[in-house]
């Protein structure tokens, strides 16, 4: 756990949605997301984190030092008590001497050992003094579709009602109508950056950082859900500088890699409508592109 | 002033969302229509930061027009609580996580999209630098690290999740144009002072003539707390 990740990272996330609902927008009685300007569906970065999340609280079964500390009640709530190992903490070093007392460093460090997600996306600790913030090392942004999206609207019946006064209501038909959204085809575009700064504080390590590219891999294949259908990554672009400060901007490595509809598409409709150009012939010295899918 | 040329950096930055969070309205956020001047040093102690520099903000363009965009997102309304944690550790055992059908909020926030900024600083020597500490140095740092796109952490725009795309603009290089708008912004947090024990927030009176938004220093009677 003691050895926090050397080099700044950047990747690229490529997922796509068939007749579902990746992200619904409270906002809109759960409309997918749409930016209205452009037209094109947007994932917030929590909801992405939220996948992580669940993924690496499936894979290690909520037990330090894997533990998650946002859980979900609904997969998770099976374990409520559990023994956590003391652990040693080595103070020195740290640039303990924010007010507040030892008690919120100690807790802070003692967090990070034992939550993943503490360790990977931070958390804020109630201290009523400006003092006990985990910032974590992944950053992630909104995730944008390619092209602009249709959400189309579908009435759906059920063939039973919830309560006995509605039944009463009907004269015995009891069917109720429902509404669902989806959205027939997308492909969407996120980043994330990873700094190797900001792991050395929260003890992010080589190990974290594989579970996370795990992670985005495999994370909608445990998702699955009568709302968001089928989704699927598409393509984990990591960029890998060989410092931790980095050798080119974030943009310009993003930049590497479009994605456009193939010529003579104009309605995409499947993940090979489109074409995934990956430029790894001019990058910075310095800098690697790892192909984790795609 | 010939000393002042040498400490200022010029940084361009944008990006696709922007929520510089108007402290009043933090619940539901609504983001000021421009960014900050203490966004804006997040930016640069992004890049760089020692203790032995601290950064002052002169002067931001605005390049793009303030346009908004409005999210609402599941959020979760608690806070890990110390105690709880100190308990545990203890003790041993225990239930720790957060359940976030428990303790959720959907918030609206208030964004502004498709940002470009152009922001003007300068920094000064505190007293924890070193005989070998000098402008000249630092600000080289800046333009090294600024040119090649590295950073401490990837700068944001007011929230992590809208993160910063940055270049410098070089000493003599044609600035881009800001766009052609004034605007009084109204009372605007200038920054926080971290000295005490509670941050202490500063505000300034925050005019936007043709674009460009003029910072006062620390020090300045127009910053007050």
């Amino acid at each position: 756990m003691s050895n926090p990740i050397q080099n700044r990272y950047e990747f690229v996330l490529l997922f796509d949605v068939q007749d579902g609902n990746p992200n619904g927008d409270p906002d809109a009685g759960n409309l997918p997301r749409v930016d209205p300007e452009t037209g094109n569906g947007l994932v917030t970065d929590v909801c992405l984190k939220r996948k992580v999340r669940n993924y690496v609280g499936i894979a290690h079964g909520e037990q330090p030092p894997f533990e998650i500390y946002v859980k979900e009640k609904a997969i998770l709530n099976h374990q409520h008590e559990r023994a956590y190992k003391a652990l040693d903490i080595d103070l020195s070093g740290d640039t303990g001497k924010r007010k507040g007392g030892e008690n919120v460093e100690v807790a802070r460090q003692w967090m990070c050992k034992n939550f993943y997600d503490v360790r990977t996306f931070g958390a804020v600790m109630s201290t009523g003094i400006n003092c006990g913030q985990v910032r974590g090392p992944v950053q992630m942004s909104f995730a944008r579709s390619v092209s602009p999206v249709v959400p189309l609207e579908h009435s759906i019946t059920r063939m039973a009602v919830a309560t006995e006064a509605e039944a009463e209501k009907q004269g015995g038909d009891n069917r109720t109508m429902g509404r669902k959204f989806t959205i027939p085809y997308a492909l969407y575009r996120g980043h994330g950056y990873i700094s190797a700064h900001l792991a050395r504080q929260t003890g992010f390590s080589e190990e974290d950082l594989a579970l996370l590219w795990e992670a985005l891999t495999n994370m909608f294949e445990h998702d699955h859900s009568a709302a968001r259908r089928q989704m699927s990554m598409r393509g984990l672009y990591i960029f890998k500088h060989d410092n931790a400060l980095g050798h080119a901007p974030a943009h310009v490595l993003f930049d590497g890699i479009t994605v456009q509809p193939r010529d003579g598409v104009s309605v995409p409709r499947e993940f090979s409508d489109y074409q995934v150009t990956v430029n790894d012939t001019g990058l910075p010295q310095g800098v690697t592109l790892l192909r984790q899918v795609g | 002033m010939d000393d002042a040329r040498k400490n200022a950096v010029c940084l361009r930055v944008w990006g696709d969302n922007a929520c510089f969070t108007r402290p009043e309205m933090k619940v539901e956020r609504v983001s000021y229509d421009v960014m900050t001047p203490s966004a804006a040093r997040g930016i640069l102690e992004a890049i760089l930061w020692k203790p032995a520099i601290r950064w002052q903000v002169t002067r931001i363009d605005v390049l793009k027009p303030i346009r908004w965009e409005s999210v609402r997102r599941n959020e979760v309304e608690t806070v890990v609580s110390t105690r709880n944690v100190t308990t545990t550790m203890s003790s041993g055992r225990g239930d720790l996580g957060l359940y976030i059908e428990e303790a959720r909020q959907q918030r609206a926030g208030l964004f502004l999209r498709d940002v470009d900024y152009l922001i003007h600083a300068c920094f000064e020597l505190t007293d924890k630098a070193g005989h070998e500490d000098n402008h000249i140095k630092f600000a080289q740092m800046f333009r090294r690290r600024a040119e090649k796109g590295q950073c401490f952490n990837q700068p944001y725009l007011g929230c992590r999740e809208f993160s910063a795309a940055f270049e410098p603009v070089e000493q003599g290089e044609e600035l881009p144009v800001p766009i052609s708008e004034s605007r009084d912004l109204g009372w605007m947090l200038y920054d926080l002072d971290h000295l005490e024990a509670e941050p202490r927030p500063y505000f300034f009176r925050a005019m936007m003539e043709q674009g460009t938004i003029r910072v006062p220093a620390w020090d300045s009677s127009e910053v007050m707390g």
